[in-house]
């Protein structure tokens, strides 16, 4: 199951070079579409090909850039999201750390495809140095014709420049991105308008993950259909999966869609089983916002069949039982790991990062942040645990951008499947309280 | 080309400058945007100023990017105060920026932001007596896989130990004696 589509090249020395990357059979889906399809042929490809979006909500590519406004004379534009701050996601970094062409020759492709003229990588302000390398990339491809005029002499003009962010996990939201782009503050927008129709400067703008618009290459290499065979269902081609934790081999995979949950984190192909000896405690398998299993429902659904990493199969069972594909952040917990000191941390996530413009959001992270931290540290009450439900139940569906349901369900989750655990902490307040994390003794008085 | 850059019109008292090469940079990232979309230049510009001007974002350093943008200074204070990664207060010399979320926590952030508390004697925010060190906590940095890890700059120090870490502090040190020194 070793096959590669994105990371076939990846060890080739070099390969962040362009002469390297183009021996390696670089941008010939450029020459390819530029040359003898139409773009609307690229868009009839990717929508044979099933791809769907990776950067965590799953919507099927082909379809959303056939929502794509073309309103005579307007500017149309293609936004990549790179800001890839989602806990447990690290694949788009890898990607544009060692081969930056990749992403560079995705953008043209797609470009050409949505008949835009200007193209944008917005990247996280941390990732500074692959900011440096993907724009190196850039400049190279413009030196050796694949941007600026009339492109392989197909009349076809397309710029590319990659932007900053500043660190806000809330740029990732798609008109968050747009917003910080247009060099304001990372507020969310109300949709509709939808960027399809109204997006970066008021034009139509598509926004897609790193990893969506590297698999456009392939795509049109080697057709929609070919790519379509990978997988299982609805959930076609191969996804990189960054996997953390407390794992013998964490990293970046790239993986057929339909490997096994089991094989995935037990074969010495791809994660290598627990670290340490120790026993599978939970998984987050698509980052942190999407819902935590416990070790009976990671390898199994609450039916007894094996769990796959496809969209369907880690959805199984739902809310109740399931949890979602998402990002692909496959985040692992050994047995000696605390599931409310993880609850914790990422709903205190989740308040730092909220832009504070709807107050469901700005007001309910805080308090379950609040909550969590009197429960994981031996202060709370057994209320406490359905003041958390009840706070929940409040902030979702009530935003004007998904962090809300992002931060809610999660916490949701670890209830649901870990409620003693809770327990334990208000039933034992003294071992809760002294519980080691860290060297105890540097540690602030806790409230 | 959106703008005609001009070196601001920065009145204050130590009115910051780029140099020369810089502006030439600032201009190439000016013309990556459309007719009166220089704006959209501001976030890259405002990490050059960081960088250019000991690491913060004073006042004066602010006007002076909302004046070669022609924007109004609110604009720029607007985004420097959203966005975690500038610092509007000056820090110490070197800015070190422990990861702190789930990931990272699972595999020993904790121990390693203590073991920094009791190296530098400061907490998380603080800055060392000797004005060297400013420790401070992050959200995700997108190297899950390799916790746990800080950033510094532009550098990601990942597969920390605490021994990593007082080699990390030693190298800094040694750097900064003989840069400040002369
Ligand atoms: C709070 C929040 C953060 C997000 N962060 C990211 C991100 O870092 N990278 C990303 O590609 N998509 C992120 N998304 C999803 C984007 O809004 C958008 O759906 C995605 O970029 C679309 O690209 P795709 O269809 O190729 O996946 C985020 C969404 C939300 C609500
Ligand atoms: S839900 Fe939260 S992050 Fe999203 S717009 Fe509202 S306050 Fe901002
Ligand atoms: S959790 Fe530390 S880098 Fe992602």
């Amino acid at each position: 199951m070793g096959r590669k589509l994105l990371l076939e090249h990846v060890n080739v020395p070099g390969i962040e070079t362009y002469e390297v990357y183009r021996k390696n059979g670089g941008y010939r889906s450029v020459e390819k579409a530029l040359k003898t399809m139409s773009p609307q042929n690229v868009v009839e490809e990717v929508q044979a090909s099933g791809l769907r979006g990776r950067g965590g909500a799953g919507f099927p590519t082909g379809m959303k850039w056939s929502f794509l406004a073309k309103p005579e004379g307007v500017p149309r534009y293609l936004l990549c999201n790179a800001d890839e701050s989602e806990p447990g996601t690290f694949k788009d970094r890898y990607l544009m750390e060692k081969i930056p062409h990749l992403l560079v020759e995705g953008m043209i492709t797609s470009s050409y495809a949505l008949g835009c003229n200007q193209a944008y990588i917005y990247i996280r302000g941390e990732y500074m140095w692959v900011l440096e390398i993907v724009e190196k990339a850039i400049a190279e491809a413009y030196a050796n014709g694949w941007l600026g005029k009339n492109i392989l002499g197909s009349g076809y003009d397309l710029d590319l420049s990659i932007a900053p962010g500043g660190g806000a996990y809330i740029c990732g939201e798609e008109t968050a991105l747009i917003e910080s782009l247009e060099g304001k503050r990372g507020n969310p927008r109300i949709k509709p308008p939808f960027p399809a129709v109204k997006g970066l400067w008021g034009c139509p703008t598509v926004v897609n993950n790193v990893e969506t618009i590297a698999a456009v290459v392939p795509i049109v290499n080697d057709g929609g259909a070919e790519y379509a065979k990978i997988g299982i269902g609805k959930s076609t081609g191969t996804k990189l999966i960054s996997a953390c934790g407390n794992l013998v081999k964490p990293g970046v995979y790239e993986l057929d869609l339909g490997v096994s949950v089991e094989e995935f984190i037990y074969s010495d192909e791809w994660c290598g089983g627990i670290a340490n000896g120790k026993k599978l405690k939970a998984c987050v398998p698509g980052g942190s916002s999407v819902p935590i299993l416990p070790a009976n429902l990671v390898c199994k659904t609450a039916e007894g069949t094996d769990r796959l990493m496809t969209y369907e199969s880690l959805a199984e069972g739902g809310f109740a039982s399931g949890s979602m594909l998402g990002s692909g952040g496959f985040i692992v917990f050994d047995e000696d790991q605390c599931i409310v000191r993880n609850t914790w941390n990422f709903a205190r996530f989740y308040a730092h990062e909220s832009c504070g413009q709807c107050s469901p959001c700005r007001e309910g992270t805080g308090w379950m942040e609040k909550v969590l931290h009197r429960l994981e540290y031996g202060h709370g009450n057994l209320r406490d645990i359905d003041l958390l439900a009840e706070i929940n139940k409040k902030i979702e569906g009530n935003t004007i951008c998904p962090l809300g349901d992002a931060a809610a369900w999660p916490v949701a989750a670890a209830i649901r499947h870990f409620r003693e655990e809770f327990e334990w902490h208000v039933t034992n307040p003294d071992e809760a309280q002294k519980r080691n994390f860290g060297i105890a003794s540097a540690h602030v008085p806790l409230v | 080309m959106s703008i005609k850059i001009t070196n601001g019109n920065a009145t204050d008292e130590v009115a910051p400058q780029f140099s020369a090469e810089r502006m030439v940079e600032v201009q190439r990232i000016i013309n990556q945007y459309p007719e009166g979309k220089h704006k959209s230049a501001l976030m890259r510009i405002l990490h050059m100023a960081e960088e250019d001007f000991g690491g913060w974002l004073s006042v004066p350093t602010m006007n002076y990017v909302a004046g070669i943008l022609n924007i109004q200074p609110i604009e720029v204070y607007e985004v420097a105060t959203f966005y975690t990664m500038f610092n509007i207060e000056k820090p110490g010399k070197v800015v070190l920026e422990v990861c702190r979320t789930g990931p990272c926590m699972l595999v020993g952030s904790d121990n390693i932001i203590d073991h920094l508390k009791l190296q530098l004697g400061v907490e998380v925010g603080g800055t060392s007596a000797d004005g060297m060190f400013t420790l401070k906590t992050a959200e995700c940095l997108g190297a899950c896989g390799y916790g746990p890890m800080l950033q510094c700059g532009k550098h990601y120090h990942e597969h920390l130990t605490t021994e990593k870490v007082d080699a990390l502090l030693d190298a800094f040190r040694k750097e900064h004696s003989t840069s400040s020194n002369n």
